[in-house]
């Protein structure tokens, strides 16, 4: 069995929660384990309970386990609150002076405050005593932590932070250090990257040649607007915040006719208000790639939370037909992949792309090998070029072509070349028209690029034996917890696989339909009360599913979920 | 090669008779080969409504938005190729009512584009609804009882802190060349408000009824547009004298100027090198 150690760090917003957190995921990746890191937070700035989940393992993995093994409470709320999911070796740090009802073995207090005064003179390097004292009871050593914590804060904070971290970690190193009945050697050299989602998709972006994001800040992916933004003078892309998502479409729809590549990235609330520019898009056949990072609806619903409740939302938003592809990577290497995809489909097919995310995936941290840059390929597809004057003169933006995809060109590519298009039914030259036989071949002529859309759809990825009794479905951020969720129930001796769809429009009609007759049971695995995909399988492929697994209470699935609600039968 | 008239001739309007319109595309043609700028190096993004139909009249770069939306549309035009002459174009009804928002913040935010609005006062595409700009009391068939009190775009284009803030009319073509000339010289955000005779829907505010009223500023001795404060009392001025001309200009940076990524080279001909954010990823390490 791969060693592995669950982390929660516990306390209330505004107490460091956050830092601590993602440290210690950064100090076991940078030692060469794989880790996996979410959050689960409140909609405010201070106060509330907030957590943060750390796991390291020796294997990889892609999503958080419901038991803990160490719990660093920066509050006593938070020892109340999970000391109930401590495993058998679980031990319970927190600060001395926090009193609580909690008694016994688990629980080691820790003079924190005391000791943080002691090595740095600073009450509030606390935290970072008792990321030490974390580290101390399964590490073997504190160099790789020192050298993270001086990178991080820098300067005399960076030596202060080292100093609290490596005094925390002798303090329990010594006296604690047996209860985890094993040792993780942080003397390794990791070179994988520890990134979330949203910085994934913010990479692929940049990676793709995407010059310009025009966005309003929405949770979850507010990040990739602002890692963007801090980049943008280095690498060249504009970051635009302007009054509101409609002026952000729009402007990303100018942009990207201008000939930039250009995209957006909102969530739900934010997306409806941006569904008449994804139908101009369409129209103007304007290549816009668009990121949806979903979170719990209707309305507000819960901002800091998870849901996958905007498939079929996602895949006929916008008012009028036109053709499009919704993709949805599983983890953040496939975020990566396939936002640089999503330009080059929208480029391609000259039409609206979408990113779907949730909240989990946007903002949860997976180590990943680092992208071969070398497999990035860039297709802006057919491009119209033409140093003949006569022949710039005569250029017609919505030509009629066999494949639907018109030659594109951008104003000032050369000398004479207008580039004209319309929100009305145009012709081929771009101007608007009501003439019926003109608006018939437009019609066709921009659902023709379907057929290629189709052509190019990523098929789903079958995780587990290639035949099996059982068969879970499920899309997008779930991925890791499907995956994880087939290895117990396989370990268990049950004959069970998962096919995971990474693109679910064009719907992979085929594959999906061929799975599910293969199979004695299916359930879809969805974050959503309706069973979204499951309707979608239905609606494309005229199969059934036999139970649909799903949560909506604004919490993503861990694989123990997922296996429970299996062996009931669906019932979660 | 020179640029006359005939190189910006487009399709045959489908606008009506005498509508204030073709006053408007007339003094755009002019006051464009006036400046000698080439057809292809001129793009107008315009809105819904019967101005939003505009650059199909004429010869240039179009992209025709939906309503309301040409502005922004237009910005991000111009920030991906600022080459480009970005005019953007608009209706009382798409440019102060559903695309109001954008009006407002590219005011203050002064993006290097031209924003030529036709105010006649009255929904034509739609057959004579009331427009915000529509005079109180104003009787239409979506407001029997009266319309409510006008918007009055120039005095919240001078408090949006517009820095280019004019009014011309329809009926007179040289002084709306002229005025658009100075908008499109002009560094940031230029807005016109265009006073536009609706032949069919508006019987009240016609080309005899705006003739006995506006004025030029230009011949008003001692008026200085730089004025911030004279401008906001003209401003106010409508009913008996309505002024035109050059109401507010003023000098602030551009949005343009403030982002350093813009610099170099326009967005649309930079190459793209995947290899190049190699150091980006080390940062993730």
């Amino acid at each position: 069995m791969p060693k592995q150690v669950n982390f929660i760090i516990g306390g209330e917003a505004g107490q460091g929660v956050q830092s601590v957190g993602f440290l210690l995921a950064k100090i076991f990746a940078r030692g060469g384990y794989h880790v996996f890191a979410d959050q689960d937070y409140e909609s405010r700035v201070r106060g509330g309970h907030n957590f943060y989940r750390v796991r390291v393992s020796e294997a990889p993995i892609e999503t958080f386990s419901n038991e803990v093994d160490i719990l660093v409470a920066l509050n006593q709320e938070s020892i109340e609150l999970h000391r109930g999911k401590l495993s058998e070796n679980g031990t319970v740090i927190y600060e001395s002076s926090i009193t609580t009802p909690s008694t016994g073995r688990q629980m080691v207090s820790v003079p924190l405050e005391e000791i943080a005064v002691r090595t740095t003179g600073n009450r509030l390097m606390g935290n970072t005593v008792a990321l030490g004292a974390a580290l101390g009871l399964v590490a073997d050593k504190i160099t790789i932590a020192e050298m993270v914590l001086r990178e991080y804060f820098g300067g005399e904070v960076g030596e202060q932070n080292a100093r609290a971290v490596r005094a925390g970690f002798e303090y329990a190193h010594g006296s604690f250090s047996g209860r985890i009945p094993f040792t993780m050697s942080l003397s390794g050299q990791g070179g994988r990257m520890l990134l979330n989602g949203n910085e994934a998709i913010a990479l692929g972006a940049l990676a793709s040649g995407c010059r310009f994001l025009a966005a309003y800040p929405m949770t979850p992916v507010t990040p990739i607007m602002e890692y963007l933004a801090a980049k943008s003078k280095e690498v060249g892309v504009v970051v635009f915040q302007p009054e509101d998502e409609i002026a952000a479409i729009n402007a990303v729809i100018g942009a990207a006719y201008a000939g930039a590549r250009a995209m957006t990235a909102t969530s739900g609330g934010g997306f409806s208000l941006m569904v008449e520019g994804l139908s101009l898009a369409g129209m103007t056949e304007t290549p816009v790639v668009l990121v949806l990072g979903q979170r719990p609806g209707p309305a507000i619903g819960l901002p800091t939370r998870t849901e996958q409740g905007e498939l079929w939302f996602a895949i006929h938003a916008g008012h009028g037909e036109f053709p499009r592809a919704v993709l949805a990577p599983g983890n953040a290497n496939e975020a990566f992949w396939l936002t640089i995809h999503a330009f080059n489909l929208a480029d391609r097919y000259q039409t609206p792309v979408i990113v779907m995310t949730d909240h989990v995936l946007a903002t949860s941290y997976f180590t990943v090998n680092k992208f071969d840059l070398s497999r990035v390929s860039i297709d802006r597809g057919d491009l119209f070029c033409t140093k003949d004057t006569s022949e710039a003169a005569g250029y017609r933006r919505h030509k009629v072509t066999s494949s639907g995809v018109s030659p594109r060109a951008f104003p000032l590519q050369c000398e004479g070349i207008l580039v004209c298009t319309d929100s009305d039914e145009h012709d081929e030259a771009g101007h608007l028209t009501e003439d019926a036989e003109t608006r018939v071949a437009m019609v066709r002529k921009r659902m023709r690029k379907c057929d290629g859309l189709k052509r190019d759809v990523l098929q789903p990825v079958r995780y587990g034996a290639e035949a099996s009794d059982t068969l879970l479905i499920g899309w997008g951020s779930t991925m890791g917890a499907l995956c994880e969720a087939v290895d117990i129930m396989v370990a268990q001796g049950t004959s069970v696989g998962a096919l995971h769809l990474g693109q679910v429009w064009p719907f992979p009609v085929e594959t999906v339909a061929d799975a599910i007759r293969k199979a004695r049971r299916v359930f879809a695995v969805e974050n959503n009360a309706t069973g979204q995909l499951a309707r979608l399988i239905r609606a494309e492929t005229g199969e059934e599913v036999s139970g649909r697994i799903l949560r909506y209470d604004g919490r993503p699935f861990s694989p123990s979920d997922i296996v429970s609600a299996v062996a009931r039968g669906g019932q979660l | 090669m020179s640029v006359t008239i005939d190189d910006y001739a487009g399709l045959v309007p489908a606008w009506c008779p005498g509508c204030g319109n073709f006053g408007i595309l007339g003094a755009l043609k002019k006051a464009l080969v006036d400046l000698q700028l080439e057809p292809h190096r001129v793009l107008i993004v315009s809105g819904i409504g019967q101005a939003g139909k505009l650059p199909h009249y004429i010869k240039c770069n179009v992209l025709n938005e939906l309503h309301g939306r040409p502005v922004p549309a237009a910005i991000g035009a111009k920030m991906a190729n600022p080459d480009l002459t970005v005019i953007a174009i608009s209706g009382d009804g798409d440019g102060y009512g559903e695309g109001g928002n954008h009006w407002l913040h590219a005011l203050r935010r002064n993006h290097q584009i031209t924003y030529l609005v036709h105010n006649n006062q009255i929904y034509g595409l739609t057959k004579g609804q009331a427009s915000p700009t529509s005079d109180r009391g104003f009787v239409t068939k979506t407001t029997p009882d009266g319309a409510a009190a006008p918007v009055n775009p120039i005095l919240i284009a001078i408090a949006a802190g517009g820095t280019f803030v004019a009014r011309s009319f329809a009926g007179d073509i040289d002084h709306l060349a002229g005025i658009i000339k100075l908008a499109l010289g002009h560094r940031g955000f230029a807005f016109v408000d265009i006073l536009q005779p609706c032949v069919s829907f508006n019987h009240q505010n016609t080309y005899a009824w705006y003739r006995e009223r506006v004025y030029k500023l230009e011949t008003e001795t001692g008026y200085d547009p730089t004025d911030r404060l004279a401008a906001f009392q003209r401003a106010q001025e409508w009913g008996n004298r309505i002024p035109i001309g050059v109401i507010y200009q003023g000098r602030a940076p551009t949005f343009e100027d403030s982002l350093p990524a813009l610099r170099g080279e326009p967005l649309v001909w930079r190459k793209t090198d995947p290899k190049a954010i190699r150091k980006l990823l080390d940062e993730f390490v």
